[in-house]
C-alpha cells in the first residue's frame, strides 16, 4: 500500500478513483506524563512522553485509514492531509484523509 | 512570603535551565542541519519531469516542546505592552526546524534524497488551561522520492 501526499506518483497512472478514505483517533494523556509535563514546564524543554503519543495516535490514524482502502479494494492512497484538533482539554484528536485509489 | 520564595526560584531555574536547554538544542539542531542538507525538502506539488520511476513514501515529523517558567514570565509581562514575544519565537523556530530534521532522518533511512509538497501543522496542548502547559506541537509531512531498486 503506498501512502503519499502527492496527486501524482512518476511512472505509475491512476486506473481508478475510489473516493475519500479516512482514520481517526482521540487520545488522552495518563497523569504521569501530566506530571512529568507539569516539571518540564519550569526547566522547558522537549515533552518526550507527549511527542510519542501523538507519533502513535498519528500512525493508528493512518493504520485505520489504511484499513478503509484496503476494504474498497484500493492499493494506494495519495494526496494525505493530517489535521490535529484538541477536544477537550487534555485530550487530541488525531484525523488522517486521503484519495484511495487503484494504481496500474 | 513564602510565596515570593517559590516563584523566584522558580524563575531562576526556568532561567537557568532554560537557557542551557536552548543552546545546547540550537548547537544540535545546526549540527543535523549540515548533516542532512543533501536531502532536499521541497514544499512544490509538481515534480519535476523526470523519467526515472521513483517510490513514494509518506514520511513524518513531529516535536512537542515547552517553555520555561522565566520566558513564560516574560511572555505575560509582554502581554501587557504588546509587541513582539522573542520568548516564543525561538520556540516555534527550535520545534519547526527538529521537526523538518526528523522527517529527514526518516527519509534518509527510506534512502531518499528528496521530499516533496511539504505541510506544516502546529497545534497547542491544553491551552489557556489553568496552570496548563505553555507548549507547542509542530508536525510537518512530505512524500518522500527514492529511485527504484
Amino acid at each position: 500500500m503506498i501512502i503519499t501526499n502527492m496527486e501524482i506518483i512518476p511512472g505509475k497512472f491512476v486506473k481508478q478513483h475510489l473516493g475519500l478514505v479516512q482514520g481517526s483517533t482521540v487520545r488522552a494523556k495518563h497523569v504521569g506524563r501530566d506530571l512529568m509535563a507539569g516539571l518540564k514546564n519550569i526547566f522547558g524543554g522537549e515533552l518526550k512522553g507527549y511527542t510519542e503519543l501523538l507519533q502513535e495516535s498519528r500512525e493508528e490514524a493512518v493504520d485505520r485509514m489504511k484499513q478503509q482502502a484496503t476494504a474498497v479494494g484500493a492499493n494506494a492512497v495519495l494526496n494525505v492531509r493530517f489535521s490535529t484538533s484538541s477536544v477537550t482539554q487534555g485530550a487530541a484528536e488525531l484525523f488522517a484523509y486521503g484519495t484511495a485509489v487503484i494504481l496500474e | 512570603m513564602s510565596d515570593l520564595i517559590v516563584f523566584v526560584t522558580l524563575l531562576g531555574l526556568g532561567y537557568f535551565f532554560g537557557r542551557i536547554a536552548e543552546k545546547k538544542h540550537y548547537k544540535s539542531i545546526i549540527k543535523r542541519e549540515k548533516q542532512y542538507r543533501d536531502i532536499l525538502a521541497i514544499s512544490s506539488r509538481i515534480l519535476p519531469v523526470s523519467s526515472t520511476p521513483m517510490e513514494a513514501c509518506l514520511v513524518a515529523g513531529s516535536v512537542v516542546v515547552s517553555v520555561d517558567y522565566f520566558k513564560r514570565f516574560l511572555s505575560g509581562l509582554r502581554a501587557l505592552i504588546g509587541g513582539r514575544v522573542i520568548a516564543y519565537e525561538s520556540l516555534l523556530d527550535r520545534a519547526r526546524r527538529e521537526a523538518v530534521l526528523r522527517m529527514k532522518k526518516q527519509a534518509r533511512d527510506l534512502n531518499a534524497n528528496m521530499v516533496f509538497n511539504i505541510k506544516f501543522e502546529t497545534s497547542s496542548i491544553s491551552k489557556n488551561a489553568r496552570g496548563g502547559i505553555g507548549s507547542v506541537e509542530v508536525l510537518v509531512y512530505g512524500t518522500a522520492l527514492s529511485p527504484v531498486k
